[in-house]
């Protein structure tokens, strides 16, 4: 099964030699190491490029491009089809980079991209920099589908001692608090334009959709729906909110939508209970995928915007946290498969192809792993895991490869990635 | 010269002067012989110990006489001339002991002071039971299977004590908490316990309970009364908890 992460022109030789300084700076060296660290780590997980090892390289790395010796790059022991390279120096507060990308197997015209970054010199700055010349190098290598270094994560957090909304870098850096409810707060998910992050919470009257603008950094207002109110999901358009709620006095949690800005919620999914994790499929909008334990064990389902045509897409132990990728062909969930006495019950992600009901599993390596969320470029998956022994969040590429650590304090769950 | 011969004339006549003194006081008649010594008088003392007591408590008296033929004390009468007795009287007694004898009389007296005990102290106003104890004293939480928030058979005695109880104490409002244990997922665990609450509730109203006593929230998850990884804690965590609402 293609999931996306393997599309596009097959994976090219990308030597990254490190950067070198083009001033005298003392805050040179450890810029530098950022700088160099973050964009390897950004091209190595991108399932983009295949890195050749640095230890192929040869000593003299280029700064420049004058400094460049083609023969030393493009054949073996490096064999690299394409070098990325150059420098970075402080000059009065001022951290200016200047990139480049060489197809170094053609000597005549090898220059791909020339990129300068300047901005005030920071560690932060660095970082985005590096992130910005991935993004371009595996926007040009990776078929023109646009990278993801500097899309962000929302998740939720206990380690204010509260279950709190939390966003970092996609990469686990820059991790800092959003919301500050004091009470517990749930399912983040972040608008496609960044803007807002809905997310449910416990208030005094009970469970919540908060609606929380990161432009202006507090919640703005959302009507109380009554009831238990769970698990909202952005259209792909950003115009309408579903979620799950148990207004109206209903025994049971059913799926509702309602614009974004919580006005006219209506009920759409209509047997019984409890509904919950609702998910659009963004590429359309015209669909919703759902868990319900209408039949006992809650198990996947998806069915047309407006109620009609439910499919079960899974018949069997227990499958939850439905996530649409964002080219409307798969879902990613958690599922404890083999569900009953003497078994294992690992709870794992898996990737189901809609169209034919395919699934394969991605995680083997123990734990239970649950709330899958895909990047914007389609490529990549953080979910949580306790493998390690602790709640935290961790990224693999869609075929299960490239797994990551990304957060190692408090107990971290329900990532949500960024629309772009 | 002439000073030492003055001091041997005055040690002279001194010395013929106590002589001529001794030789009078030889010439003074013999004593009559003495009178028969008198019959010794009698002693007599008398204590309590304690010196004070509560009424109904009782003390020790004690008394030595000697000499005497004839000990009594009043309000005991003729004792032993040594002794000693247990007294409880009920108000503040000085007891007087009279001992006679030969030689005279001799009394002793001991005071004994009875305080009347502090008055019992009121009995307890009868015990006022907040409707929240009663509650909390009465009131049962229901139990679910896993992954399922219908009735269980077992916990039908449960919800009809607590039916009973609440139509008896018709002022009470009260929320019901939906609990999962922590094996599902967070999203659908909070589904579930709203479910759970639910049920419980729904069992409450049909039996005529009035749906605007009773508030239902759900925990999932969040809150679990037993957090170890083990089937007694599981059923602790898998409840319609109530919860008296002030």
């Amino acid at each position: 099964m293609k999931t996306g992460t393997s599309l596009g022109v097959e994976k090219v030789r990308l030597a990254v030699p490190d950067f070198k300084p083009s001033t005298a700076d003392p805050d040179n060296a450890a810029l530098l190491k950022t700088f160099n660290d973050t964009l390897w780590n950004d091209l190595d997980v991108s399932g983009v490029v295949e890195l050749v090892s640095k230890s192929f390289y040869p000593l003299q790395a280029p700064g420049q491009p004058t400094e460049v010796n083609f023969i030393a790059w493009n054949a073996p022991p490096p064999n690299a089809a394409m070098l990325a390279f150059g420098n970075l120096g402080v000059s009065s507060g001022r951290l200016t980079v200047q990139a480049w990308l060489f197809d170094v197997k053609n000597i005549q015209s090898p220059q791909i991209l020339g990129k300068q970054y300047a901005d005030a010199s920071s560690d932060a700055s660095a970082r985005v920099m590096a992130h910005k010349f991935a993004d371009e190098i595996i926007f040009r290598l990776g078929g023109g589908i646009a990278g993801i270094a500097e899309s962000q994560l929302y998740f939720v957090s206990d380690r204010s001692g509260h279950k709190e909304i939390w966003a970092m870098d996609y990469d686990g850096s820059n991790q800092r608090q959003i919301t500050h409810l004091g009470s517990i707060a749930l399912s983040p998910r972040i608008s496609p334009d960044g803007s807002r992050l809905a997310l449910s919470a416990l208030m005094k009257t009970g469970w919540e959709i908060v609606m929380y603008s990161l432009d202006l950094n507090r919640a703005v207002s959302f009507p109380h729906m009554g009831g238990t109110n769970l698990s909202p999901a952005w259209s792909g358009d950003g115009t309408k909110l579903a979620f799950s709620s148990s207004r109206g006095g209903s025994p049971e949690t059913q799926i509702y939508v309602s614009d974004a800005s919580g006005a006219g919620p209506h009920r759409i999914t209509t047997d019984r209970g409890p509904d919950v994790s609702p998910v659009w499929n963004r590429k359309t909008n015209g669909q919703i995928a759902f868990v319900s334990g209408r039949g006992g064990l809650p198990q996947i389902y998806t069915m047309e915007a407006d109620g009609t045509n439910e499919q079960k897409m899974t018949d069997q132990g227990y499958a939850v946290s439905p996530n649409w990728s964002p080219n409307g062909q798969f879902l990613a969930f958690a599922w404890i498969r083999k569900y009953g006495p003497g078994e294992p019950g690992s709870s794992d992600i898996y990737l189901m192809d809609i169209a034919s009901k395919q699934w394969v599993q991605l995680t083997h390596d123990g734990g239970k792993n649950d709330f899958p969320s895909w990047s914007p470029d389609g490529r990549h998956l953080v979910f949580q895991s306790n493998r390690s022994g602790n709640l935290e969040l961790w990224s693999m590429l869609a075929d299960g490869s490239k797994v990551q650590q990304l957060t190692f304090t408090g107990r971290n769950t329900q990532p949500n990635w960024s629309w772009k | 010269m002439k000073q030492q011969r003055m001091k041997w004339l005055f040690l002279v006549v001194t010395l013929g002067t106590l002589l001529a003194l001794g030789g009078c006081k030889k010439k003074v008649a013999p004593p009559p012989p003495p009178p028969p010594p008198p019959p010794p008088a009698p002693t007599a003392s008398i204590a309590v110990s304690p010196a004070s007591i509560q009424a109904g408590q009782s003390a020790s008296l004690t008394w030595q006489t000697s000499n005497a033929t004839d000990v009594s004390i009043d309000g005991i009468g003729a004792v032993q001339a040594n002794g000693s007795q247990s007294v409880s009287p009920s108000d503040s007694t000085t007891y007087h002991l009279t001992a006679k004898g030969a030689g005279g009389t001799q009394e002793a007296t001991a005071r004994l002071t009875v305080t009347q005990p502090p008055p019992p102290p009121p009995p307890p106003p009868p015990p006022q039971i907040s409707d929240e104890d009663l509650f909390n004293q009465n009131i049962k939480d229901v139990y679910f299977d896993y992954d399922k928030s219908d009735i269980r058979a077992d916990q039908r005695a449960s919800i009809q004590a607590d039916i009973t109880f609440l139509t008896e104490h018709a002022n009470i409002s009260f929320t019901i908490e939906g609990h999962c244990d922590e094996r599902g997922s967070t999203e659908y665990n909070l589904a579930l316990g709203d479910q759970r609450a639910s049920a419980v509730k729904n069992e409450l109203t049909t039996a005529g309970i009035n749906a605007g006593r009773i508030k239902t929230i759900s925990y999932g998850k969040e809150k679990p009364f037993c957090t170890e990884s083990n089937e007694a804690c599981w059923q602790q965590n898998r409840r319609g908890h109530f919860v008296y609402q002030k």
